[in-house]
């Protein structure tokens, strides 16, 4: 027997242990997220992806989809939320779309777009991060880091390498690399890892080049984050 | 009329403190800001003029251990007046990290493209808008008049001009950079997009439009400057070299050629030199009272070797200018001081739209070139550790110089921008105007608009030469001879620079 629930009043067939945002995505209906990438395990730390589950505020990409469920997601409040939480994540590292080479294809931007996100609320922190170049291949820019855990899972999970960690409390935490010196270059990263392509911002990316792709061209330039997906969908190594 | 000789001593007054003190703050229709000091004596008798150019080189600092691809784009960051000139000078010097000496024709056509855009709309806002009201009104015209309100009521069909020549340029860096303002486009050997059909199509049915309008502008500019030919030919007249790039052929070439010098007889002092070897050619001089340092020619010294640069030296620098009806321009422009050179300050304008129809009918040009839609947009080569990119940008010559380590992070930067080119020039010019027209008459807003009037000449872009950073946060060090910082400015995302405590 076909279980359902409902989400913004659709209705939305699902299966045994499957999330919300699992049920969801099958059923083509789009939850922000950014730390969610349906091929590793959820960890839900982002919040973006907050709905209202028969009253109550969960992360649908951690939450069971129950039968009957009343899941409310497109809501004036619920959106205002993401919008808070996006503008923290910009405030809190340095995200210079004009000048940063993912712009146009970074999923915070196009999630931010979608959010209806449009002038900076809070003071910026400018915290003084620092580029590791040191890899042959790939750069990481810590400035654009949004702690989503992606590339720890993947290199755990996918490469079996566990290049990256996350280290810190609260306001210092922050992602490390693996290796003897901490530098990438030190590390057995490796451009064909799956981690090298689950990045949803600019923070790990391809040395040598940036920009390949003109205006109008990129990811997001025509169509939003919900119909286009999210950036790992469209990253092969 | 003054000599040279005393001009020079307006630089630095010897008893300074006996003196009232006159600012010029901030300078209208001007781009960015700064600001000129006079100090007068009782009799108001000019005895010191400056103008202060505040130059924080906080950029080079800011793109340290910056990835090198990154540059192109991030230094447009620079300036939100000339974009695309540091654009395309961070290109070039990029496309020598990558190893690239000659991108293909594609993909240097689309830049020279871009570039063109740039430089009409640039020079076509500075004459329509900032101008032309003080060259179609006088200097002593109203000032509630004297502007672009007052242009547009009163010729409103070349108010309409200026802003579609400038619509024009703008369309030609959308179609080129993918956007009017921060755009991409060029990208490390190369370009990302040539102009699709549409595109071309679009702009080839202008282009006749804007070069008709190009050559009205230039006959206006002349027609102006020899209405009052007397005392144009004087106004904040000085004589200097002229420096410029150069095709090595003599030919105009705003994008790419050798430096080359010329004495004001008209001789070369240098040509054909390898902008890679700037540093040999070029020094900056540091003086106690400016943060922007002047630039002069290395062998001459640092009084004998000042230098202007800009569409005066570009006109007066070249032999020839490949598109015909800015060349039978120049020919015109270049009789007019027989062997000489054209020194007149005022004719900057008249050289600027000779520029603008030299672009208007170099687009031309490179609209019915196939090259333009072709798709062979980029080359590689070895990797190497210093770049140095140059280009004519409206307002002069602009030099990019980064080093790069093995990792390909930006270890130090050197930027050299139009406006400070010409500092030593614009602050002989406004002492010009303080020797010529100041001394011992009661000060009025008229007289001080003409020092404003000399420095309006030169197109100064004081919003590249502080190397604002728009809304990038940037925290500024100022640090004296010793190496002590004696000061820190920090501005924020909303534009407020506030002092904080060392
Ligand atoms: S580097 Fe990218 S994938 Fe890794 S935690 Fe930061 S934002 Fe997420
Ligand atoms: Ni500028």
């Amino acid at each position: 027997m076909i279980r359902h629930f409902t989400i913004d009043g659709i209705k939305v067939p699902f299966q045994e242990r499957q999330t919300i945002m699992d049920a969801a995505m099958a059923a083509g209906i789009y939850i922000p997220h950014l730390c969610h990438n349906p091929e590793f395990r959820p960890q839900g730390s982002c919040r973006l992806c907050t709905v209202k589950v028969d009253g109550r505020n969960l992360a649908a990409c951690t939450t069971p989809a129950t039968d009957h469920a009343e899941v409310k997601s497109n809501t004036k409040k619920l959106m205002a939320m993401r919008r808070t939480l996006l503008q923290l994540l910009f405030v809190e590292g340095n995200h210079v779309c004009p000048a940063c080479e993912k712009s146009g294809a970074c999923q915070l931007q196009a999630v931010a777009y979608y959010c209806g996100m449009l002038a900076p609320e809070f003071t910026h922190f400018y915290p003084q991060r620092e580029v590791d170049a040191s890899h042959p291949e790939f750069a990481i820019d810590f400035n654009r880091c949004i702690l989503c855990e992606l590339c720890v899972r993947a290199s755990r999970d996918a490469d079996q390498k566990s290049v990256f960690a996350i280290s810190g409390r609260g306001i210092h935490v922050h992602l490390t690399v693996n290796s003897p010196s901490g530098k990438l270059g030190d590390s057995d990263f490796d451009k064909h890892d799956r981690a090298a392509h689950v990045c949803p911002v600019g923070a790990i990316l391809p040395k040598h080049t940036g920009y390949d792709v003109p205006i109008g061209k990129r990811l997001y330039d025509r169509k939003p984050v919900s119909m286009v997906g999210d950036v790992s969908d469209h990253e092969e190594d | 009329m003054t000599d040279m000789t005393d001009i020079n001593a307006l630089e630095t007054a010897a008893d300074p403190e006996k003196l009232r003190r006159v600012a010029i703050e901030p300078l209208t229709r001007v781009e960015g800001h700064g600001k000129v000091s006079l100090l007068l004596d009782e009799e108001n008798r000019v005895k010191q003029a400056r103008l202060h150019i505040v130059e924080f080189r906080g950029f080079e600092k800011f793109i340290q251990g910056r990835p090198y691809w990154e540059l192109p784009v991030l230094v447009q960051r620079l300036c939100g007046i000339c974009p695309v000139s540091h654009h395309l000078a961070a290109a070039k010097a990029v496309d020598q990290l990558v190893g690239v000496d000659q991108p293909t024709p594609s993909a240097e056509k689309m830049r020279r493209l871009m570039h063109r855009g740039q430089i009409l709309q640039s020079h076509a806002l500075h004459f329509f808008h900032l101008s032309s009201p003080d060259l179609l009104f006088g200097y002593d015209d109203e000032v509630a008049h004297r502007n672009i309100v007052g242009v547009l009521a009163e010729h409103p069909d070349l108010a309409k001009q200026g802003v579609l020549l400038r619509k024009f340029g703008q369309e030609v860096i959308h179609f080129t950079a993918g956007k009017r303002v921060h755009g991409t486009g060029a990208i490390p050997g190369g370009v990302n997009k040539s102009l699709s059909l549409s595109e071309r199509d679009k702009l080839l049915a202008d282009i006749d439009q804007v070069i008709e309008w190009s050559q009205g502008a230039l006959d206006l500019a002349k027609r102006i400057f020899f209405e009052d030919l007397e005392n144009n030919r004087r106004f904040a007249r000085i004589e200097t070299n002229m420096l410029s790039l150069c095709g090595d052929n003599g030919a105009l070439d705003l994008y790419h050629g050798g430096l080359r010098a010329k004495a004001p007889d008209g001789s070369f002092i240098f040509d054909k030199v390898d902008y890679r070897n700037y540093g040999d050619y070029i020094r900056e001089q540091v003086k106690p009272w400016s943060y922007m340092k002047f630039p002069y020619i290395k062998s001459l010294g640092s009084n004998e070797g000042a230098y202007r640069v800009g569409p005066l030296a570009r006109i007066n620098n070249c032999d020839v200018i490949p598109t015909p009806l800015a060349e039978a321009a120049r020919v015109e422009f270049r009789a007019f001081s027989g062997n000489g050179l054209v020194q007149s300050t005022l004719a900057y304008h008249w050289a600027r739209m000779i520029e603008l129809l030299f672009c208007a009918e170099a687009i031309k040009v490179l609209l019915l070139d196939s090259d333009i839609t072709g798709n062979n947009l980029r080359t590689k080569g070895e990797m190497r550790d210093e770049g140095i990119g140059v280009i004519e940008a409206p307002r002069g010559t602009l030099f990019h110089h980064y080093r790069i380590n093995e990792d390909g992070l930006v270890t130090q930067a050197n930027l050299i921008v139009s406006t400070t080119n010409n500092n030593r020039a614009m602050n002989q010019s406004i002492r010009r105007v303080a020797a010529d027209h100041f001394d011992g008459r009661e000060l009025s807003e008229p007289l001080l608009n003409q020092i404003e009037v000399a420095i309006r000449a030169y197109d100064p872009c004081l919003s590249c030469a502080t190397h604002a950073l728009g809304k990038m946060p940037l925290e500024v060090e100022l640090v004296d001879a010793e190496g002590t910082i004696i000061g820190r400015l920090h501005k924020d995302g909303s534009r407020i620079v506030s002092r904080c405590s060392l």
